[in-house]
C-alpha cells in the first residue's frame, strides 16, 4: 500500500461508501432505480474493502474475489433493468408501493 | 502531506460527495452520472492499492456498460420522477438512524480490528512483485480459479439470456416464417399427381 495510506483508511471510506447506500434504499421508498443505483454503491464499497485487505495482507486472493463480484454486480444490474422495463410495460409504472402483486 | 495521501484524500472525498449526490439528486440522470464519477474516484482508489487491473475494469465495465445501460432505462422510462420525490423525508429520521448506527458500528471495527498475526503470515496467494498486477492475476485466474471464472462466466450468459428473454417482444404484426412448418411439410399433402389423358384436359 502507498505511502502514508493504511488499511484503517480505506476501511472508513468504504464504511461511509456502505452507509451511503444504505441510507439510500431508506429515504428512496418510491424510486426503484435509486434503489439499485445505491445497491450498486454497496457493492462498490466491499469491493473496496476486498481491494484494501489484499493490498495489506499483500493477498491476490482479495482482488480475485473483487473481480467476481464484480461480474455477479454485472449481472445483478442487467436483470434488474431488465425487469424494471418490463414491469413499467406492463403496470406504467415503477414507484416501490405499486409493485405488491405478490403480496410478499 | 505524502502525494500517494493526498490523492488518497483526494479521490476519497470525490468519491463520497458524488455518492450523496447519487442519493440526493433530483434527477435520476444526474444521480446516473454522479454514480459514473463515484465509480471513477473509486476506480482512483483502487489504483493507489496496487489493484491496477480492478481498477481499470472498474472504469470499462462499470462505466462503460453498468452505469450506461443505467442511464439507456433511465431515459427510455417515461417516469414522472418529480412525484417519486414526494414524501422523501418521510422514511428520513429511520433512515438516519440505521445510517447512524451503521455507520459508527463499521467506524469502530475499522478504528479497532487487529489482524491476526497467522492470517498475516499465511497469506493464502502472495502478491509477486516481480510482475505487473495484470499478469499476476491472469497467472492465477486462468489456472488455479479457472473453475471461478468459468462460473462467472456462466453467470454472465445466464444474465444476459435472461434479459434478453424477459424484455424481447414478440411483434406480431410481422409476418415471419415458421421454420418447424417448412421442414414438416411433405411432398404427398402438397403434391396431387394427375394422370391427364392427352387430349382430354382436366
Amino acid at each position: 500500500m502507498g505511502l502514508g495510506i493504511g488499511l484503517g483508511h480505506y476501511l472508513t471510506v468504504a464504511a461511509i461508501l456502505f452507509t451511503l447506500g444504505v441510507f439510500g434504499i431508506f429515504i428512496n421508498r418510491k424510486n426503484v432505480i435509486i434503489i439499485l443505483m445505491s445497491v450498486e454503491l454497496i457493492l462498490l464499497a466491499v469491493n473496496l474493502n476486498l481491494v484494501a485487505f489484499s493490498a495489506a495482507l499483500q493477498d491476490l486472493q482479495g482482488q480475485i474475489f473483487a473481480l467476481l463480484i464484480l461480474t455477479v454486480a454485472a449481472a445483478e444490474a442487467a436483470i434488474g433493468l431488465a425487469i424494471l422495463v418490463i414491469f413499467y410495460r406492463n403496470r406504467g409504472s415503477i414507484a416501490v408501493e405499486d409493485i405488491s402483486s405478490m403480496k410478499g | 502531506m505524502t502525494l500517494p495521501l493526498f490523492f488518497f484524500y483526494l479521490f476519497s472525498a470525490v468519491a463520497i460527495l458524488s455518492a450523496v449526490m447519487v442519493i440526493s439528486a433530483r434527477n435520476p440522470v444526474h444521480a446516473v452520472l454522479f454514480l459514473i464519477l463515484a465509480f471513477f474516484n473509486a476506480a482512483g482508489l483502487f489504483m493507489l492499492a496496487g489493484a491496477e487491473f480492478l481498477a481499470l475494469l472498474l472504469i470499462v465495465v462499470y462505466v462503460g456498460a453498468v452505469a450506461v445501460l443505467f442511464l439507456f432505462v433511465v431515459m427510455m422510462l417515461d417516469v414522472d420522477f418529480a412525484s417519486m420525490r414526494q414524501g422523501l423525508l418521510h422514511h428520513a429520521p429511520i433512515g438516519v438512524v440505521v445510517g447512524i448506527v451503521l455507520l459508527l458500528e463499521l467506524l469502530l471495527l475499522a478504528g479497532s480490528f487487529v489482524i491476526a498475526p497467522e492470517a498475516a503470515l499465511g497469506s493464502a496467494l502472495p502478491i509477486n512483485t516481480a510482475v505487473d498486477n495484470m499478469t499476476a492475476i491472469g497467472l492465477v485466474l486462468y489456472t488455479r480459479y479457472v473453475f471461478l471464472f468459468q462460473g462467472a462466466a456462466a453467470v454472465l450468459l445466464v444474465a444476459m439470456i435472461g434479459a434478453i428473454v424477459l424484455t424481447l417482444r414478440h411483434n406480431t404484426k410481422v409476418k415471419r416464417q415458421n421454420p418447424v412448418d417448412q421442414v414438416a411439410r411433405r411432398a404427398s399433402e402438397t403434391l396431387k399427381v394427375v394422370k391427364v389423358k392427352s387430349g382430354q384436359g382436366l
